[in-house]
Order: structure tokens, then C-alpha cells, then sequence
């Protein structure tokens, strides 16, 4: 009977893991299987012959200018995006943890760009930041600086080619957008671990006599740290796949600037026929993916077990 | 006393200057959408509209009704699909531990962190194959499938807190697999329901990259693309293009406005601890 029940669960699920089995690892093999062919151009791979190159579409990706600079974006993007991101975040949870009336509008504002399409938020950032002609004719937030009396602070935003170091100073505005838009998800999980916080813990540490700060860093705070791995991971994991945002608000900007790994798989792939070297971008993604995610997932599900 | 109130006053004045940079970009979207197009210029952007017109409004329904209908048209029934097919693998998965159960949903939920990108290409060529290429359901399939895993995840979380004895119960009392869910567990998922529901439809409508590779026919594509055309066509409308924004983001902001609860849920079971 028992037996059956499984079996018969089995069957239930069967389908599910067949189309994950095709969509998801048939589809990578494949997409591996490309990356390691010559199918460069459009009739080669209409002529379908599959000659295997070996490792030379990576080489070629690592030794082209432009993946390089798409790999450095991504660091830069990624780590300020975070830590943005979870300042932020950390900041408005522990002010509206201690509620105040309205306490709930302000997180509702905070929130609600996370409902917004990136295509969106790309449309509308994009008219924000764009620098209108310098110094004559402003537009968007220099136009503004301008009004105020600040143009001391006018820039060319995205459009500059200014570096520090390998850091692309054009992503600033990026990582702004970026940040705009999923600050508002760390500060919700944020809330969510603060108001999980048992009163009888920091009420506890009032009455040893510690400070409302103290209270914050040296009780809350490592009560914290698996929120703040949680978002790390899925922060990391959205700014090393990051298309829709860049796309419609920059593009690869001049001298790839702000190109990003998938707006030059996109490129590769979809406008220049290299499908085999988009292919290993893609899987060049796909692993960087994969290092922050597979320990994740493995050690959730331990815990679980 | 009187030092709480300082500090609670201190604390409303950085909430409403946060507040004033995260609705920046809406005030923008609003007033350039609401202006008339002789309005339009560079050196009053920041200003609201002198004579409000739905100008852009008309506009960017007229370019972009179509584009809104497929819309609907592909997230209704992907929704749908994925979200009973979810909640159908999450009793399964939470309630009927065949052996191998935990791998194999590990290795389902490792599908929704993929990067897209890694099988678009041979997606792009299977829907070719069985001639769904460029066709809404082409998309509905591959948001179907790729669904798969946060569905099953919200639900298997949410049939967790289920005490086996009432499925127990039920079994004795000779209700099979099957009418163990229908009976019992379908009815008390409503609410997983409606948190899988608007997690899916604010994913599937905001989603630009399947869109914009299955389908090419711009008659044909769903309103994130026909949006990032439309700012990319040059215009100098922006009238136009802010309210095509506006047009694109409501159904989703609608929904987040009233049903926010449970999009915060739906955020909250992506993290895969529900």
C-alpha cells in the first residue's frame, strides 16, 4: 500500500522532472556542446555539422577586450549593488522596526519598485540620468543641479568613460537604478528578522544597561547574519544575471562602459550570429551562478533533512 | 519624554527624505505622462504639467494596445498552468517522500537560479522545432516550464505546515492520493494560491528577455519589449514614452498596491526558505 503511494506519487511529479530534465539540464548540455563549436555564423549552423573546437571560443572570450571589461562591470556592479542594497535595507528595517505610526506607507514606498518591470525602471532612469548636452544644455537630474544653483555637480553620468582603477565610473547611475529598485526587498527581510527578534532578548540587554546601539550590533545584528547571507545570495545571484535593467537603461554605453556579460551574450548571440561564443558566455554565467547558489541550496536543504 | 519625540522626529524626516527619492522617477513618469506634447521640452521637465492632456496617454494606447493584449493573453494561462502544476508537485513533494525526494527537488529548485542565457539558444531552436516558435505560446510554454520550480517551492513550503494526521485521517477514512489533495488540501492552499498567482503574473508580465528572443514579430510581442522599441525609436515624445511606461507598470503596480501582502510573501518564498 505504502509502496504504491510513493510509486504512484512518483508518477505525479514524473512530468515535472522530465520538462526541468529537458528545459533546464538537456538545454545547458546543449548550450555546453555549442560553446564548443565552431558555429560562429549563420550557415555554418544552418549546415548544422557539428566540428568541435575544444576550449577556443573560451580562450577568445577571455583574451577579448570587451568580455574582460564585461567581467570587471560585473565585480564592481555586483559589490557596490550589494552593499548598497543591504545598507540601505538595513537602515529603513531598523528604523521602521521600532513603529511609528504610518510606519507601514513608508515600507509600502520603499517596496514597491520590486513590482515594477526592470524594463521599466530602465525607461525611466535612463531619461533621469541622461546628461543632455554639457555645459550648455542640461537635462534630467543636471537639469536640476542647474535650477539649484549646483553646477558644480554636473556630469555625464553613464555617458563618461572615466575609470578608477578597472572600475567603470559610468555604473554609478546603474548601480543607483539597481539599487532603487531591490533595496526595498533587503529592507523586507530585514523587517521580517527584526520583528522576529524575541522583545525578552533586548529587553534583557536594556536592562544590563546597554545603549540602544549597542543593543543594535552586539544582539540583533548576529541575530541577523543568515538574513544577510540570504540576501547576499540572492543579490549576487540577480547582479551577475543583471540584462533587462542595463539594457533598456544604457545599453553597452561608449567603449562598453556599462556592458554587462548578458547584454554581450544577447549581442553575440541574437545580432551577430556567434552562437557558439555566446554560448560560452552564457555558460561563463551560468558557473558564476552556480558557485553562489549550489552551497546555498545544499545547505538549506541539510537543515531541512 | 520630550527626547522620544526629537528622536521619532528625527526619524520621520529621513523616512520622508528616503520616501522622496524612491518616488523621484514616479513623480517623473506622472507629470511628463500628462503633458501635452507642445509642453514637451528639455527645460521644463522637472515641472508639472500647465494643461493636464491624455495626449500620451492615447498615444501609447494606440501603439501599444496590441502589445498589452498579448500581455494578458500570455500571462492568464501560464499563470494558470504553472501555478497548478505547482501546487500538484508541492503535495507530492512535501507529503510523499519517495526515495531520492530531496535531490530531486534540489535539482528542480537549481532551475529557477539559472541564468536564462544557458538555454535560450537551444529553447529558441526546440520551439522551432515543434513550430512554437514566435508564437505566444511558445512563450507560455517556456514560462511554464521555467515556473515550474518557485511554484512548487511556495506551495511544497506551504503544505509543510500541514499536519500529516490529517491527511492520515483521511486515508484511513479510504480517500485515495488523490482525493486527500482535492478534498483537503486544495481547499486550505487558497491562500498559497494567491501568493503563487501574483508571484507569477508580476514575473511574467515584468519579463523582457524570453519576450524579446521568442517572439519577432513586433505584433506579436508582449508589452516589455514594444515598451523598450518605443524609447529606442528615437521619438522625442517623451509624453509618449512616459506613458507607455505608466501603461506597462499599472497592471503590476494595481496588484502590488492591493494585494501587497502577499507579493511580500511570494518575495519572501524566492528566498527559498519560506
Amino acid at each position: 500500500m505504502k509502496k504504491r503511494k510513493k510509486l504512484l506519487g512518483f508518477l505525479v511529479v514524473a512530468p515535472t522532472i522530465v520538462a526541468i530534465g529537458i528545459f533546464v539540464y538537456g538545454f545547458i548540455s546543449w548550450t555546453v556542446r555549442t560553446s564548443f563549436s565552431n558555429w560562429n555564423s549563420f550557415s555554418r549552423l544552418v549546415a548544422g555539422k557539428f566540428e568541435f573546437v575544444g576550449l577556443q571560443n573560451y580562450q577568445r572570450l577571455f583574451r577579448d577586450w570587451r568580455f574582460q571589461t564585461d567581467l570587471w562591470n560585473t565585480l564592481f556592479f555586483t559589490l557596490f549593488f550589494m552593499v548598497g542594497c543591504l545598507v540601505v535595507g538595513l537602515f529603513l528595517a531598523s528604523l521602521l522596526d521600532r513603529k511609528l505610526k504610518g510606519g507601514r506607507i513608508f515600507q509600502n514606498i520603499f517596496l514597491f519598485p520590486m513590482a515594477l518591470s526592470l524594463v521599466v525602471t530602465g525607461t525611466i532612469w535612463n531619461w533621469f540620468f541622461a546628461p543632455g548636452t554639457l555645459p550648455k544644455d542640461p537635462a534630467g537630474i543636471n537639469l536640476l543641479f542647474h535650477q539649484l544653483g549646483l553646477d558644480n555637480l554636473l556630469w555625464g553620468w553613464f555617458t563618461v568613460t572615466d575609470k578608477i582603477g578597472q572600475f567603470n565610473l559610468a555604473l554609478i547611475p546603474v548601480i543607483i537604478a539597481a539599487v532603487w529598485q531591490l533595496s526595498g526587498y533587503t529592507m523586507a527581510m530585514y523587517l521580517a528578522g527584526l520583528r522576529g527578534i524575541p522583545s525578552a532578548l533586548t529587553e534583557a540587554a536594556r536592562v544590563d544597561g546597554a545603549s540602544p546601539w549597542q543593543t543594535f550590533w552586539r544582539v540583533k545584528m548576529p541575530l541577523l547574519r543568515p538574513i544577510t547571507l540570504s540576501a547576499m545570495i540572492i543579490l549576487g545571484h540577480f547582479s551577475l544575471k543583471i540584462f533587462d535593467l542595463v539594457y533598456a537603461m544604457t545599453g553597452s554605453g561608449p567603449s562598453n562602459v556599462t556592458d554587462m556579460p548578458a547584454v554581450y551574450m544577447f549581442e553575440l548571440t541574437f545580432r551577430s550570429n556567434r552562437y557558439a561564443l555566446g554560448s560560452g558566455v552564457s555558460i561563463i554565467m551560468l558557473l558564476m551562478v552556480a558557485v553562489v547558489i549550489i552551497p546555498y541550496l545544499i545547505s538549506t536543504f541539510r537543515k531541512e533533512a | 519624554m520630550q527626547k522620544k519625540n526629537w528622536s521619532s522626529a528625527w526619524v520621520y524626516i529621513v523616512l520622508v527624505l528616503f520616501a522622496f527619492f524612491y518616488l523621484v522617477p514616479v513623480y517623473m513618469l506622472v507629470a511628463t505622462s500628462f503633458k501635452p506634447l507642445a509642453e514637451i521640452s528639455m527645460a521644463s521637465m522637472w515641472q508639472l504639467p500647465k494643461r493636464p492632456s491624455l495626449e500620451g496617454f492615447i498615444a501609447a494606447f494606440s501603439r501599444l494596445g496590441p502589445n498589452l493584449k498579448n500581455s494578458f493573453l500570455l500571462v492568464i494561462p501560464a499563470t494558470f498552468f504553472s501555478c497548478v502544476l505547482g501546487s500538484i508537485n508541492g503535495y507530492i513533494f512535501s507529503k510523499i517522500r519517495f526515495r531520492g525526494v530531496n535531490i530531486v527537488f534540489m535539482l528542480i529548485l537549481f532551475g529557477m537560479f539559472i541564468p536564462y542565457q544557458s538555454i535560450l539558444f537551444p529553447l529558441i531552436q526546440f520551439l522551432q522545432k515543434i513550430g512554437l516558435y514566435g508564437k505566444i505560446w511558445g512563450l507560455i510554454l517556456a514560462h511554464v516550464v521555467y515556473g515550474l520550480p518557485i511554484t512548487s517551492l511556495i506551495f511544497r513550503n506551504y503544505f509543510m505546515e500541514v499536519p500529516d494526521e490529517m491527511l492520515e485521517a483521511a486515508s484511513i477514512d479510504g480517500a485515495g492520493m488523490f482525493k486527500a489533495y482535492f478534498r483537503i488540501l486544495f481547499p486550505l492552499s487558497i491562500p498559497a494560491f494567491v501568493v503563487a498567482i501574483i508571484w507569477q503574473f508580476t514575473n511574467i508580465w515584468n519579463e523582457f528577455l524570453f519576450a524579446v528572443t521568442i517572439t519577432s514579430d513586433p505584433v506579436k510581442q508582449p508589452i516589455t519589449v514594444a515598451l523598450v522599441n518605443l524609447a529606442g525609436s528615437q521619438v522625442v515624445q517623451w509624453n509618449l514614452q512616459m506613458a507607455g511606461a505608466l501603461v506597462a507598470a499599472l497592471p503590476t503596480l494595481l496588484v502590488y498596491i492591493f494585494l501587497g501582502k502577499y507579493f511580500i510573501q511570494g518575495l519572501m518564498a524566492g528566498s527559498v526558505k519560506g
